[in-house]
């Protein structure tokens, strides 16, 4: 019976889970390493590169700022309409990615409501950069918020208080006393979230306009390899994405064995 | 609101309505005001403008555009394949993750830490990787071919996808409860002549099954949405493998917006209301059990 349901799960698991990976980096290497390399050094894949870590340079911030406000709202004090809070914090995670790029559209495209207006002053935001940042802020706005508030919340309130009567002020009580309590949960929060924002398809392939070199991420620059069927290269970009993920698992399973106390309800 | 919640940090709690509980916390008001801002600004004002959008279309239209026949097979290929996919991940699932709580066996903690691949994978990485190993050439899809059924560019492909894209949900949803529960418990059923199967369906599927649907759940809502990994392996034939979230993307690329916008909304409004009754039927287990 056990040994039953341990090779099942295996099985299961290496069909699903191992079976891609190894596809992922054996495609990429189907032609040998020069080829591989090439597909890699390509200009359009490597402003691509460059727009992926970008974006995730802008949004990771933005989300990891209002990851924090919003848990010392929640975690730390008591107010009505809390449960409202929450499940509206967490509701771009039941969007799908396509809507969560249509929103966008609606809002800031040609046709969009301020679409006319926008387009008389000269700023574009749908098929450029800026519509690509958005599009990647609301898809990993939960995560930063969803790895802390729980956290907060176990450690309770005690510690800040003593040190606001030992006459801290707010700022240094938050510094020196939440901070170092919650470092490792925002890490982990952080990676989480660094791992979505450049990993994202849906939401970003709507409002992106596929502009080779221009606004062309790492994940939408699979795709266009792949309709290609320069099939070679697209394995390649997305191996160094495959890599990428295998890193972010790697350091998050360090950070469960190492820190699980001090990341504790984060693990969900 | 700052002044307000450390001046009244010494007075016993007040009587009556008060938004914010008595604390002697500062930053109340930065935080929460930030919070809200930020969530309007990013989620709530565009979703909220997206639903006015599609108002603006008016009834008879929204009707006609969400009934036309390919929508509305599209509706049924997205959520049918994320059903079928949500109940293989409940069974594959369950089995995964009573594997790693119950069981210690050498690269467990490798294997732990490999179901969270799909969440961490890029959904258009995951496409690709499953179509060439599903594809009539690929290492599986061949042997699918000599049997004589085709599993990439049909549902099955679809549902292929998706198991990927929910396994993580089940799995982590489900592992704490397990890891909650006591194996004494069983062993006090197995003692007192219950079977293995007894044992399962009596003793323990009633603890695990809220936990169960909330994986199913999220899994499902995923799936529905779910677009990147499902477009390279669906063929998106018409009215055969077309998901709802790359409807609304071809309509968009017509520029459609009065279409994409319909399409958009009816969706949010089906898993919505799915949703909701799966919560429902969550509350009836966990009140079913604890009686």
């Amino acid at each position: 019976m056990r040994l039953a349901l341990i090779g099942l799960a295996i099985l299961f698991l290496a069909a699903f889970l191992a079976l891609p990976l190894v596809a992922v980096f054996s495609q990429a290497l189907a032609k040998g390493v020069g080829a591989f390399l090439k597909g890699l050094a390509d200009p359009d894949a490597l402003s691509a590169i460059r727009l992926t870590l970008t974006i995730a340079a802008i949004a990771v911030p933005l989300n990891l700022v209002f990851g924090v406000a919003a848990s010392w709202a929640i975690a730390k004090f008591n107010f009505r309409g809390k449960s409202l809070l929450l499940a509206l914090i967490d509701l771009p995670f039941s969007v799908s990615p396509v809507i969560s790029g249509l929103v966008y559209v609606l809002l800031f495209g040609l046709h969009g409501s301020f679409g006319p207006w926008l387009r008389d002053h000269g700023v574009q935001i749908i098929f450029a950069v800026p519509g690509v940042v958005m599009a990647t802020v609301f898809v990993t706005f939960p995560f930063v918020a969803r790895e802390l508030i729980p956290l907060m919340q176990e450690q309770g309130v005690e510690d800040e208080e003593a040190a606001i009567v030992l006459g801290a002020s707010g700022w240094q009580t938050f510094r020196l006393v939440t901070l170092p309590n919650i470092r490792w949960g925002l890490l982990y929060g952080v990676l989480l979230c660094n791992a979505r924002a450049m990993g994202e398809f849906g939401a970003v392939s709507v409002v992106s306009g596929h502009i080779r070199g221009k606004t062309n991420t790492m994940p939408l620059h699979v795709e266009i390899l792949y309709n290609e069927y320069n099939f070679v290269a697209a394995f390649a970009v997305a191996s160094l994405l495959a890599l990428l993920a295998l890193v972010t698992l790697a350091a998050k399973a360090a950070l469960e064995w190492r820190f699980a106390d001090q990341i504790a309800a984060a693990k969900r | 609101m700052t002044a307000a919640a450390s001046t009244t940090a010494t007075k016993p709690a007040r009587r009556g309505w008060a938004f914010l509980a008595p604390t002697i916390l500062p930053g109340f008001g930065t935080a929460f005001g930030f919070t809200l801002a930020y969530l309007c600004l990013i989620v709530l004002i565009p979703l909220g403008h997206m639903a006015l959008r599609a108002a603006d279309v008016g009834w008879d239209r929204f009707w006609a555009i969400t009934l036309a026949p390919r929508v509305l097979h599209a509706f049924y290929v997205s959520f049918g394949c994320a059903l079928a996919a949500a109940l293989i991940n409940a069974v594959f699932g369950l089995v995964v993750a009573w594997v790693l709580v119950r069981y210690r066996f050498p690269g467990r903690r490798i294997i732990d830490a490999m179901v969270d691949l799909p969440f961490a994978l890029p959904t258009s990485v995951a496409g690709i990787a499953l179509t060439a190993i599903y594809a009539p050439n690929g290492w599986i899809g061949a042997l699918a071919k000599a049997a004589g059924f085709k599993i990439a560019f049909t549902p099955l492909g679809i549902v292929i996808a998706l198991v990927f894209v929910g396994m993580p949900f089940i799995v982590r949803t489900v592992e704490p409860v397990l890891q909650d529960l006591d194996a004494e418990v069983e062993e006090a059923a197995a003692s007192l002549g219950a079977t293995r199967w007894q044992t399962f369906t009596k003793v323990l599927l009633p603890t695990i099954l809220p936990a169960l649907i909330t994986g199913v759940a999220l899994a499902f809502a995923r799936g529905v949405g779910e677009y990147g990994s499902v477009i390279f392996i669906a063929g998106n034939i018409p009215a055969v493998s077309e998901i709802v979230p790359l409807l609304i993307v071809a309509r968009l690329e017509q520029y459609d917006y009065a279409g994409a916008t319909v399409i958009a909304t009816a969706m949010m409004g089906v898993s919505f209301l799915m949703l909701l009754g799966i919560n429902f039927l969550q509350r009836w287990t966990r009140s079913r059990h604890a009686r």
